[in-house]
């Protein structure tokens, strides 16, 4: 048995220099000079359950990506992971694009590079959050999915038994393939790149797609990108604060007296 | 028609609190466009739950019974839920935001190709260019900045809210509703992904949902000797423990325990936070708590800013003094 297993990734800002982000005051856009990008953590781990299912099963393991061009970055450290092949999906037809369009986009690009048995996602990413976008790829592709895995068990070439995280327990879930699962953070612990994966990442195929790809897939330019995110950003704005402290100060037995009394005066305790 | 409509999550054929939340919400948006609310309600034997939901302000109940859909089911749920609203035509769709309505909001607003916003945590009826649009107030980056965002042309809007964000209402006795119960036409297909167990995991002490007091520690504790002053600190005011990211990534706390956007929002009377620094994603988890302590030893840290009573000292001194004044 031999797994095709592709891997959906981003790049994103470095959640450590979120604070950093601002607004341009003039155009009313988000300013993010000078914060680096990553590859979104939960994606690492995505990356890493395909590798582990590779080296149990035999097969190739397929990053893909949308984003602008710096994203190969993100496509580049994969394969330095262990990752067989790279592809890439960037045009500026793409860009603006919300979840659904995205994962149309993502759908075209999977569906051009022939069969697969398993797609894995991080189960959301860092900056949106919003973890829509494994189980709407598997409505594009017409295949069944399971989002929040925080383990895989492959049983066979057409099922895996997946645990499934819910508030204070798990489903259990058994799936048949292909589908699209997305991981959890407690799935794995992912590896770093060594020296040798980045040398022979070098060697390694990196495909661009731009969007012809939708062309010849009878997609319009008014499903992609921006044009085709039915939602639309009307503004962005700094989180209001709302609270006025009141600063309690002395020696620590006066703070702790004094607290106690405020908290019963406000009903606290 | 133009409802706003209520997709409901049971477990165990019982509400989950959060789907009670959202019925409030549609209450008091429905309310703005002079419009019903509705609810989809899908389980096996649980006609009385939709009796509930009637009292919880839904004016009309889609229920679904079947022994298959027992557990969630994500193709079945998807397809019967998806064809409910094609059929009802609902200005507005609100699910909460649990594991499960995550994955079901997700996967049916791909199949009507509708927008989807998630984690809302306000969402209001506003004129724009003379059409009532839901806005959706979403925190990005980790709740660092805040977004705007409409679905001007695709209907039904749809957005999920986590547990804890909104509040619920109290049942209204007083309040009639109808129940249409549809026979699910499910087929051998939709069961590619099938849920056959649901496994309950011990969670030490109540729920952090159910809590009236919390008291969170975050990495500021590695220098003052660990969690074991948060949890005396707990132990002495009745309270339950919850930490940072940090704390969680330390061992300090399980999962469950950790407060903030990728973790729990709570809504406790009281919220102490010992030893955090306040980064947005993690104060987004408690803000709407009655009364908020902070208390760190950095004059700067951005606690203060949303905090009621803030103090600046020695994690090891003040905490100790506090626990034996509580004690008293």
């Amino acid at each position: 048995m031999a797994l095709n297993i592709i891997v959906c990734i981003k790049q994103v800002p470095d959640p450590e220099h979120f604070d950093k982000i601002s607004i341009d005051t003039r155009t009313g856009s988000i300013q993010r000079e000078g914060i680096l990008s990553i590859t979104n953590p939960l994606d690492r781990n995505a990356i890493e359950e395909a590798l582990r299912k590779k080296e149990e099963f035999g097969g190739t393991v397929t990053v893909l990506t949308m984003g602008p061009p710096q994203a190969k970055k993100s496509i580049e450290d994969a394969l330095a992971m262990g990752a067989d092949k790279g592809v890439i999906l960037c045009d500026m037809a793409f860009a603006g694009a919300d979840t659904l369009s995205t994962a149309r986009v993502l759908s075209v690009g999977i569906r051009s590079l022939g069969d697969f048995d398993l797609i894995f996602c991080g189960n959301e990413t860092v900056d949106g959050a919003t973890g829509h976008v494994a189980a709407q790829l598997a409505e594009f592709l017409d295949i069944p999915h399971v989002t929040f895995a925080r383990r895989i068990n492959i049983v066979d070439e057409e099922t895996a038994m997946v645990e499934r995280s819910i508030e204070n327990g798990y489903l259990k879930v058994e799936v048949k393939l292909p589908a699209v699962i997305s991981v959890l953070k407690s799935i794995n612990k992912y590896r770093l790149p060594t020296v040798m994966g980045i040398m022979e990442a070098a060697g390694k195929e990196i495909v661009e797609l731009g969007c012809s790809v939708c062309e010849s897939a009878g997609i319009t330019e008014g499903e992609i990108g921006i044009r085709g995110s039915p939602t639309k950003v009307l503004e962005i704005f700094e989180p209001p604060q709302r609270r006025e402290v009141e600063m309690i100060e002395g020696k620590p037995e006066e703070i702790a007296r004094r607290i106690v009394k405020r908290l019963h005066e406000l009903e606290a305790l | 028609m133009k409802d706003v409509m209520v997709w409901v999550e049971q477990r165990d054929n019982r509400l989950m609190d959060v789907s009670l939340e959202m019925l409030q919400k549609a209450t008091e948006l429905a309310a703005v466009l002079k419009e019903n609310v509705s609810a989809v309600l899908i389980g096996n034997e649980c006609k009385d739950l939709a009796d509930e939901l009637i009292l919880y302000g839904a004016s009309k109940v889609f229920l679904i019974e079947d022994s298959r859909l027992q557990l969630y089911q994500s193709g079945p749920y998807v397809r019967i839920t998806a064809d409910i609203i094609s059929e009802v035509s609902p200005e507005i769709v609100l699910i909460g935001g649990t594991s499960i309505g995550m994955d079901i909001a997700s996967r049916v607003a791909a199949t009507l190709r509708t927008g989807l916003t998630s984690h809302c945590v306000d969402l209001y009826i506003e004129k724009i260019e003379g059409k009532d649009q839901l806005v959706h107030i979403v925190p990005g980056w980790k709740g660092n900045m805040m977004l705007k965002i409409i679905c001007p042309e695709h209907r039904p809007q749809m957005a999920t809210v986590r547990p804890g964000v909104m509040e619920k209402g109290e049942p209204d006795h007083s309040l009639r509703g109808e129940i249409v119960s549809i026979n699910p036409d499910i087929r051998d297909g939709d069961f590619k992904a099938k849920t056959l167990e649901m496994v309950h995991e011990e969670v030490e002490g109540i729920s952090l949902d159910d809590a009236d007091i919390i008291v969170s520690g975050g990495y500021g504790l590695y220098s003052a000797g660990g969690f074991k002053l948060i949890e005396e600190l707990a132990d002495a005011i009745n309270g339950e423990v919850a930490g940072t990211r940090p704390a969680f990534d330390q061992g300090w706390i399980p999962e469950n325990r950790m407060i903030g956007q990728s973790g729990k929002m709570v809504r406790p009377r009281l919220f102490v936070s010992i030893g955090a620094s306040g980064a947005m994603h993690y104060t987004t988890g408690f803000s709407k708590a009655n009364v908020i302590v902070g208390i760190d030893r950095n004059p700067k840290a951005a606690i203060f800013n949303v905090s009621d009573l803030g103090v600046v000292g020695d994690l090891e001194k003040i905490v100790p003094c506090l626990i034996e004044e509580l004690k008293k």
